[in-house]
Parts: structure tokens; C-alpha cells; sequence
């Protein structure tokens, strides 16, 4: 994707690439085709139900017209639930993480193992999707709000933690460096001269995640655990599409507003 | 420093307080007051229940203790179920980055006529705000199980990212080479292909490699409500409390997303 | 008074950094402290109130051997020095108050940290200090919002809120304008006979260094090769210090006014 190359004024001859350019971008094109072709030969697809799909798809929304709007205090009640989910989460979730990012940052970690831990502890919470975590919680706690409060913090402490874990890298070293010749103690020079520098990714942060945590808790119903998806899954399971259409247009609006006010409260924040 | 000295000094030397972060004492106690009713309400609503919770207790060990040690004796299905979940991630990617060109433009202001880039804004909208695990429901209950539904799940996911990512770039490439274009007397058609094409290249090719790894994850989820792939797997397993079979797909979920996310991130820096 | 003997600093195994410096500073006198940049002045600073662990010697403090001590008394002895940095080193976030404030960090109780309840007489203290440095209406205005010289300032009041028995500034003018550097330097000069406290100056300004301070130090290689005052700093010496390094022309640049300050 670079510019065209211009070699020397008495070479008249013009190509868009170079020979090895041309022959990377030659390789890449065919494991891009071979991939696809793959991909179409060996899939387990049923091609007439593929052909028939356009035709389902647009019966379904047919059959969502018009939306019915009867149950829609039950529809908001779970919106609220929804946001509970949400913001409970994000906020004990900001505050948990704050350890973990302590122990998982290079220069502020006691040692070597509590450095690994915070990085397992990390990694582990980061690569289990929310849906996942909160199966396990439903199987825990049984189904409800309680094991999507808790399935959304699991996956909300590595995020949280790994962009924390980051702005503690970041810093200015010099404040801390200033602090502790002054004879502070650790935990001041943590308060005075670490804190006020994360502050604003602390926010920062925050905000972002309470933003995907709102989207996340909008699903976690389809499995049992609280929020609109549970009316959701109910409207689809006795084919109530009129219902199912208020349900998807009070996500949209629930969603829309959250990002709204997220970047409205980043602008104050930050 | 005695309390004669300490009488010479005036009060407001003595005392010192942080300019408070809201100025206005109204509104500062105002918000404090609302975030707190707020807290207290809402935690309120919660069913809990020290009951269930403590019986939750002996359903994790016994869970723990069914899922420890992994039991990878059915790797076929295992395998099967990436393979189709990397199946339902390529097509997904390649429909959703060919899809998301025409809709970026739509919904590029500089270049779309305003009721035209309203549409396309509402399409991004739309295909952003739903989470795909519900976009992925419908389409199960539309096309029936399996990766169809997946591709299409993640097919309208990849357009949501890609085109919003696509159509801010265009809303931002250089003006000059589209007029020198105009100028030239190229039509419409030569201009997008000439002077606007080459400028989002790149980033296309840089928004592909990113949605394939972040399809790759999503195809693990959309599947626990039956769109294919590795998440209808783990969903079973689920089902039928084989839960060493699950922790085992568990495990190989983190694994090849650690690695996918790895090779996509050195990629991309590669390409620049 | 502060006393070091034979003190060795190396890193690893590499060279070492400071060879068996030895060095005497009796109270309230201002010390300049010249050398090539690499020549060890920051280690050496760094070394006496340990930011950088000394390799071998001895430092001594008013009597108190600060090598051997462990954390809680090397804590205790930190709060008696005053350190001073050529990047400031404040907060940029917290107010002014707060970054002066950090000067007691060590004395106060972790709640009064925590809650910004400062005891009354170190507020008092505070305002006192920064009026006599001309910063007292800055307050409560957010450190960043201040200018190169005003930030050194809140820099020098930090040091002095720890009531120390020695004060050591590292590099305090080379980020300032010619003004502001001055200014830093009288200011280092007259807080030292007001408060008649040791002041220890590393500085890359020879002609400051004649004008501000009454004795002079020149390290080369890590080790004292001129110690005397400013009159006794002639051509000899100066290429003694700084000849064969890089930073030749600057030094004779900079010591271009030395007719003027010292005739």
C-alpha cells in the first residue's frame, strides 16, 4: 500500500509496485481465495435453506408489524433492570479492578509473583466472553440478576484492570521519584503521586466500560441472567413477534441513550 | 508553635480545604445525594437471597469438582466446532467487508446526499446497537440452527464496526485529489475509483484483519443460542452437565483467541 | 554538616560511576557541584539521601550514618533532606497546596493524606513559605497551570515544608529561562543564610555558579579533581574539568561573562 516507487530519473518505465510487492500482494490474494474457498466447500450448510433465507427473514419482520406496545411497563421495568445490571457491575467491577492493575503493573508490583498473578488473573477474566461466565453463574446461583451482576464484573475486571494496569505504566516517574525522597511512605507516595496521574483513565475507563456493560446486559436474559433479555427470550419462545419489535426498539433507545450519556459524562469528566 | 504565635495569624491562614470538584455547593450535594438514593434503590432491587447464595456455594464445588480435570476425549467434536466457527468467522468477514463499502458511502456526509446518509447512518446504528447474540437469535428463529445463521449474525456485526470505522475515514480523505480528479473531467464513478478508493485501502485492509479476530470470538458466542460453531459445542456440553467436556472447549476458546488476537495485533502493526 | 567518604557507586559490573569520592560540607554554606554531564553528579546527589544505593563509603548527616540505614530510619532520615529537581517533579494534577503539602507527607498521619485535613500550623507554614517565594496566590490553582520558574518555586517550597537540614538541588535551573534561573539562584542563596542551611547545587551553568555560591566543586570520572572558590576557578582548572569532553565549548560559553563576576 505504499506510494509508487521512483527509482531514478532515466528509468522511463512505470509499474504500480515493485516485483516483490506485487508477488506479496499475489500470495496474500491466494490464501485469501484458498481460505474462502475452503470455507464455502466444507461448511455444513443446508444451500436451499441459504436461498430461502432473504424470504424467512423478511416474513419474520412482517410478522413484527406493528409492534405491540401492551406490555410495555413490564418492557420498561426490565429496562431499569437492565441498567442496574449495568451500572452495579461497572462499579464494583472499577473498584476490584483496581488491585488487580496495581499488582499487574511493572513498576508498581510487590514482586515477580504477584506481577504473574494479576497478569493470570487478567488474562483469564478477559478471555471468557460475559455469556460464558455468566452460564457458569447461572449454574451457580440459579438464574436471576444476581449471576448477571456477577458474570459482567468477571469480564469487566480484566478489561478494567488491563487499560489501568497500562496507565500505571505510563506514568510520569518523576512525582513518585520526588515523593519518596521526601520521606513519604509507600502508600502516600501511591496516594499522591500515582492516583491523581490514573485519575483520568480511572474515569476514562470507567465510563467506556459501563457503555459495553450496557450493551452486554441487554443479552445475558437469553441465558437467565436478569435484564430485558429474559422477556426477550420469553416473546420469542411463544412466538409473540409484535412484542419481540417494542423489545429490540427499547434496546436501540436504551443503547443510543447510554452512549449518549457516556460521551456527554466523558466531555465533563475528562 | 505556640498559641501565642498561633493567635497573630488569621483563621483563613490555618485552614485549608481542596476547591471542591463541582464549585456549586447545590448542585455538588445534589449529585452526591442522587448518586447515593441511586445506589441504595438499586442494590434494593436485588434478590438477595443468603439462602441460595450459600447453596450456590455447594452447586460451584460440585461443578469444580465435575469440570476438574478438562476431559478432552471427544476432540473431534472439539475440532469441529473451531473449524466451524473459523468457517462462519472468513465468510462473515469477507460478506460484511464487501457489504460495509457501499454502506459506508452512504453513510459518508461529504459524499452522500442527505437522505442517503441518513439511511446509512441508521443502519450502522441499528447494526451496532444490537449485541449479536440477539441478532444472532432472530436469525436462528428465521434460517433455523447452524452457521447460516452465524453468518448472517456476524455479517451484520462486521458491517456495524467496519462501515462506521470506513465511513469516517472518507468523511476525512483529501479533498484535493477528488477535485483534481473533477477538474481532469472524470465522471463520478472514475473519481470514487481513483481518488477515494486508494485512500481507504489500507484501512480496510486493516479493519478486516481486526473484525476476522473479533468475528472469531463473537462466532464463540453467538453459538450458546444456536447459530454454530464451537459455542453450540460448549452449549451442549453445557446442557447435558458434561462439565469437564465444557471446560476442556472452554480452555481452547481462550487458547485461540490469546493467539488470534497476537497474530492479528502483529499483522496489523506490520501493515502499519 | 554533611561529611562523605570513599564513596563508590557502580551499576552491575560496568564502571564504576563514582570512585572514592570524598567530600566535606560544613553548615549554611552553598556548594556548587560542576562537572561534564556522566561526570556522576545526579548519582552522587541521589546517593546521600539513597535513591540510588551507594556501592561503598560513607555518609554522614549531622552524625547519622545514612548508608547502613534500613527502611523505617531511612524514611525518618529522608524527611531531613530536601531534594530539588531539574524537571520540578510536582504533580501536575493536584493544586499547589497539595504538592507543597507533600513536604510533610512523612510526618503526618495516612487519614490527614487521605482527607487533605492538614495539621494548622503546616498549613500556616505553607503560606508563610510560598509568600516568601511569591506564590501564595497560586493555592489553589492546579500545579500544571503554572509557569517553568513559578513551578520551581512550589519545587523549592516542598523542600523547605520538610524542615530539612540540608537542601540538594539537581540541576534546579537548566529547564528555566535566563530570568527564572536567576531568580531560582538568589532565592537558593538568601533561603540558605535565612534558614543557614547546607545547600548542595548540581548545576551545568558555570558563570551562575561563580556569581551565586562561595564554593565550588568540579567532578570529573566520578571523582573531586577541583574544590576552591569561584576566584580559584581559573582556565587551568576549568580545562581540568571539562577538557576532552563533549561539553567543552558550552562550559567556555557559558563562562564567557566570568570577567564581570569575578574580577
Amino acid at each position: 500500500m505504499t506510494s509508487p516507487t521512483s527509482t531514478s530519473v532515466a528509468e522511463r518505465t512505470w509499474a504500480r509496485y515493485t516485483p516483490q510487492q506485487r508477488w506479496k500482494r499475489f500470495a496474500t490474494l491466494l490464501v485469501v481465495t484458498a481460505a474462502v474457498v475452503w470455507a464455502v466447500e466444507s461448511i455444513d450448510i443446508i444451500w436451499p435453506w441459504v436461498w430461502d433465507a432473504p424470504a424467512q427473514v423478511g416474513d419474520l419482520f412482517g410478522r413484527m408489524v406493528p409492534p405491540d406496545v401492551s406490555n410495555l411497563r413490564a418492557i420498561l421495568w426490565a429496562l431499569v433492570e437492565t441498567l442496574n445490571i449495568a451500572t452495579i457491575a461497572t462499579f464494583v467491577a472499577v473498584f476490584v479492578s483496581l488491585p488487580i492493575a496495581y499488582i499487574a503493573a511493572q513498576n508498581t508490583t510487590p514482586n515477580r509473583f504477584t506481577l504473574w498473578l494479576g497478569r493470570f488473573i487478567l488474562v483469564s477474566s478477559r478471555s471468557v466472553n460475559t455469556l460464558i461466565w455468566a452460564l457458569l453463574f447461572v449454574a451457580i446461583f440459579g438464574p436471576g440478576v444476581l449471576a448477571g451482576i456477577i458474570a459482567i464484573m468477571f469480564r469487566s475486571i480484566g478489561f478494567l484492570g488491563k487499560l489501568l494496569g497500562e496507565a500505571i505504566e505510563e506514568i510520569d516517574r518523576r512525582p513518585v521519584e520526588a515523593l519518596e525522597a521526601t520521606g513519604a511512605s509507600r502508600a502516600k507516595v501511591v496516594l499522591y503521586a500515582i492516583v491523581p496521574q490514573v485519575i483520568p483513565t480511572f474515569f476514562a475507563v470507567g465510563i467506556l466500560r459501563w457503555d459495553i456493560n450496557l450493551r452486554e446486559s441487554t443479552v445475558l436474559g437469553l441465558v437467565g441472567a436478569g435484564g430485558i433479555g429474559v422477556i426477550l427470550q420469553g416473546a420469542i419462545d411463544t412466538l409473540n413477534w409484535p412484542t419481540v419489535a417494542t423489545i429490540l426498539l427499547a434496546i436501540v433507545v436504551l443503547v443510543v441513550l447510554g452512549e449518549a450519556l457516556a460521551a456527554w459524562l466523558r466531555r465533563k469528566v475528562i | 508553635m505556640t498559641d501565642a504565635d498561633a493567635s497573630r495569624v488569621p483563621d483563613s491562614r490555618r485552614h485549608w480545604q481542596k476547591p471542591p470538584f463541582i464549585a456549586n455547593p447545590w448542585l455538588r450535594w445534589g449529585v452526591v445525594l442522587g448518586l447515593l438514593l441511586y445506589a441504595v434503590w438499586a442494590i434494593s432491587t436485588l434478590p438477595f437471597d443468603l439462602d441460595r447464595i450459600s447453596q450456590g456455594m455447594t452447586r460451584a464445588s460440585r461443578i469444580f469438582s465435575g469440570a476438574f480435570p478438562p476431559n478432552f476425549a471427544r476432540y473431534e467434536l472439539l475440532i469441529d466446532g473451531f473449524l466451524e466457527s473459523l468457517q462462519i468467522a472468513i465468510l462473515a468477514t469477507l460478506l460484511g467487508l464487501i457489504l460495509s463499502v457501499p454502506i459506508a458511502f452512504m453513510a459518508a456526509r461529504n459524499i452522500a446526499a442527505t437522505p442517503i446518509y441518513l439511511l446509512g447512518r441508521g443502519i450502522i446504528i441499528v447494526s451496532r446497537s444490537f449485541h449479536p447474540v440477539i441478532v444472532a437469535i432472530l436469525f436462528v428463529k428465521a434460517v433455523g440452527f447452524g452457521p447460516v445463521a452465524g453468518i448472517l449474525t456476524l455479517t451484520l456485526y462486521s458491517i456495524g464496526f467496519v462501515a462506521k470505522m470506513l465511513a469516517e475515514r472518507i468523511e476525512e480523505i483529501d479533498r484535493g485529489q477528488v477535485e483534481a480528479l473533477r477538474a481532469s473531467g472524470s465522471r463520478y464513478i472514475g473519481v470514487l475509483q481513483f481518488a477515494v478508493l486508494p485512500q481507504i485501502m489500507p484501512r480496510q485492509i486493516g479493519l478486516g484483519i481486526y473484525q476476522l479476530d473479533s468475528n472469531l470470538r463473537a462466532s464463540a458466542v453467538v453459538g450458546i443460542v444456536g447459530a454454530g460453531g464451537i459455542g453450540s459445542t460448549l452449549m451442549n456440553a453445557f446442557g447435558r452437565y458434561d462439565y469437564d467436556f465444557a471446560l476442556a472447549i472452554t480452555l481452547v476458546i481462550i487458547g485461540v483467541i490469546l493467539v488470534s488476537e497476537a497474530i492479528s495485533g502483529r499483522i496489523r502493526r506490520s501493515i502499519g | 554538616m554533611l561529611r562523605i567518604q570513599n564513596l563508590v557507586k557502580r551499576y552491575g559490573h560496568g564502571e564504576p560511576v563514582l570512585r572514592g569520592l570524598d567530600l566535606d560540607v560544613p553548615g549554611e554554606s552553598v556548594v556548587s557541584i560542576i562537572g561534564a554531564s556522566g561526570a556522576g553528579k545526579s548519582t552522587l546527589l541521589r546517593c546521600i539521601n539513597r535513591l540510588v544505593e551507594p556501592s561503598e563509603g560513607s555518609i554522614e548527616l549531622n552524625g547519622l550514618e545514612l548508608t547502613s540505614l534500613k527502611r523505617e530510619p531511612l524514611r525518618k532520615a529522608r524527611r531531613r533532606i530536601g531534594m530539588i529537581f531539574q524537571g520540578f517533579n510536582l504533580v501536575d494534577r493536584l493544586t499547589v497546596m497539595e504538592n507543597v503539602q507533600c513536604g510533610r507527607l512523612g510526618y503526618i498521619p495516612y487519614w490527614r493524606a487521605a482527607l487533605r485535613k492538614y495539621p494548622a500550623e503546616d498549613i500556616e507554614r505553607a503560606y508563610h513559605l510560598m509568600e516568601r517565594v511569591g506564590i501564595a496566590h497560586y493555592a489553589n490553582q492546579r500545579a500544571d497551570a503554572l509557569s517553568g520558574g513559578e513551578r520551581q518555586r512550589v519545587g523549592v517550597v516542598r523542600a523547605l515544608m520538610q524542615q530539612p537540614e540540608i537542601l540538594l538541588a539537581d540541576e534546579p535551573t537548566a529547564s528555566l529561562d535566563p530570568v527564572s534561573s536567576r531568580q531560582i539562584m538568589e532565592l537558593l542563596q538568601t533561603l540558605s543564610q535565612e534558614l543557614s542551611l547546607p545547600v548542595l547545587i548540581n548545576i551545568h551553568n558555570v558563570a551562575e555558579a561563580r556569581e551565586y555560591t562561595q564554593r565550588i566543586v568540579g567532578m570529573r570520572f566520578g571523582k573531586l579533581i577541583f574544590d576552591g572558590e569561584p576566584a580559584d576557578l581559573d582556565q587551568q582548572a576549568m580545562d581540568a574539568v571539562y577538557s576532552g569532553t563533549s561539553e567543552t565549548t558550552q562550559a567556555a560559553s557559558d563562562s564567557a561573562p566570568m570577567p564581570m563576576v569575578t574580577p
